[in-house]
């Protein structure tokens, strides 16, 4: 059960505790920076912290003590070209380690849309350049990003050389030789916000954010620009789930980690306005695979709520019973039961990128 | 030699003392400065060695012309200031 959130905000990491019948804010690192991404490493214990300084670009720090002290290790970044065009990462957005039996292996996502690979424990990183270099990615483009952003990479626990990656608006992508060659598997997804004779291209579709259910790794779940599709197939093929209330437009979702049936979202008015329908904060829970819904509201703001859930803002721990949500303005609040019932555990802290159970 | 000076928001990241190298260009100052101090160069140069969209560089009052390139001269006697713009926090 997750009794520790490590909490990625515009203004430094926040280490949550529970302790006792409540949550406490612990350790702090990196006041004043942002926070993009954070990750536990549960092979080796080891903490990883993305940074995008407003003034110094991205930088991506380690601690091998538990967050007690931190050391700057290099960050992805691409080679440099002979023309003065060349990319440059503007964020670490997606970070996430390789399969139990890879020791050391690291994939970052990152804007403007590179993968990364990294052996050893991110002491040095390759760009993935199958994806990079795939004729697909020049139809890329970037939604609220600017450019585009690799935001989920989901490792399948049954074969850690299969990686499914999704890309906002780049569609979703596999390999099965840990990246060697990629298919693009965003079929049943469609673009409202492309002229119609693009509605239904693969290489646009803007996905927010996609799970994987560990226990059931054909199970997938996007939150995407224009609405939630779901995967039974192990991502070959995409259907919409339309009984989503109170709204279809949001960034986050999280899949129960033993029932592929049950997922959660935080809906908005999409996307000129992007706030809570009626200014009233809810989470849509489905226990039935996306037949019908559940909107959980008790505990969480019901009058004049403007808070947003980021892609990465949501998460549930490896009990499928604790999931914790930090918005846009600085709120965290905790769920134990599913999704019942909420409990706010701080309300000043910075806007928050990112939300990890470890 | 030239002076090479850091704003002080960057020392609280990465330690950048003034200091004083060879360089006819600011992209050879800098080049000589990341010799000594290999990880300050990602906090100045993006991927591409280009300055930092949020960084600035002054050679005595004037700021530099060429922040892709860094081709501006340098003559021994300059000071070069490496600021962060009053943008991008």
């Amino acid at each position: 059960m997750g009794e520790r959130i490590l909490l990625g905000t515009r203004k430094g990491l926040f280490d949550i505790r529970r302790e006792g019948n409540g949550w406490q804010i612990g350790q702090t690192a990196f006041l004043g920076d942002p926070i993009s991404m954070v990750l536990q490493d549960p092979r080796d214990g080891a903490l990883y912290a993305g940074q995008a300084l407003g003034h110094f670009g991205v930088k991506l720090q380690r601690s091998t003590d538990d967050g007690k002290s931190w050391t700057e290790i290099p960050a992805p970044a691409f080679k440099k070209q002979d023309d003065d065009e060349g990319p440059s990462v503007s964020s670490l957005f997606s970070l996430e380690t390789g399969g139990n039996d890879q020791s050391g292996v690291l994939w970052c996502g990152t804007i403007p849309g590179g993968l990364f690979l990294s052996k050893d424990h991110g002491e040095s990183w390759s760009l993935i350049e199958s994806l990079w270099n795939a004729p697909e990615r020049q139809e890329w483009f970037g939604g609220g990003t600017g450019e585009p952003a690799i935001d989920s990479i989901c490792v399948d626990p049954r074969d850690s050389r299969h990686v499914t990656v999704a890309v906002s608006c780049g569609g979703v992508w596999q390999t099965q030789d840990r990246g060697g060659t990629w298919q693009l598997t965003a079929e049943g997804m469609y673009a409202e916000y492309m002229p119609p004779q693009r509605r239904n291209d693969q290489r646009i579709q803007d996905v927010h954010r996609m799970v994987q259910c560990p226990a059931r790794p054909d199970a997938l779940w996007v939150q995407h620009h224009n609405g939630v599709f779901r995967s039974t197939d192990g991502a070959r093929s995409w259907q919409e789930v339309t009984a989503i209330r109170p709204s279809k437009f949001g960034f986050a979702v999280a899949v129960h980690p033993k029932d592929p049936d049950t997922a959660w979202f935080v809906p908005g008015i999409k996307d000129e306005r992007r706030i809570p329908v009626d200014a009233k904060l809810v989470v849509a829970r489905t226990r039935d695979g996306a037949r019908t819904f559940d909107v959980l509201s008790t505990g969480l703001p019901q009058n004049h709520a403007y808070d947003l859930v980021y892609r990465h803002g949501l998460d549930v721990d490896d009990t499928g019973e604790r999931l914790a949500m930090g918005s846009t303005t600085g709120h965290l609040w905790v769920t134990e039961n599913g999704g019942d019932s909420w409990t706010l555990v701080g309300g000043n802290l910075p806007p928050v990128n990112c939300v990890r159970f470890c | 030699m030239a002076r090479v000076a850091f704003t002080t928001n960057l020392q609280r990241h990465v330690a950048c003392p003034t200091q004083e190298v060879s360089g006819s260009t600011v992209r050879a100052v800098l080049d000589a400065v990341f010799a000594t101090n290999p990880r300050l160069r990602s906090y100045v140069l993006d991927d591409q060695n280009r300055l930092r969209r949020h960084v600035h560089i002054y050679v005595n009052e004037s700021r530099i012309a060429d922040s892709v390139g860094l081709t501006d001269p340098v003559r021994d006697s300059d000071e070069i200031f490496v600021f962060q713009a009053l943008t991008g926090g």
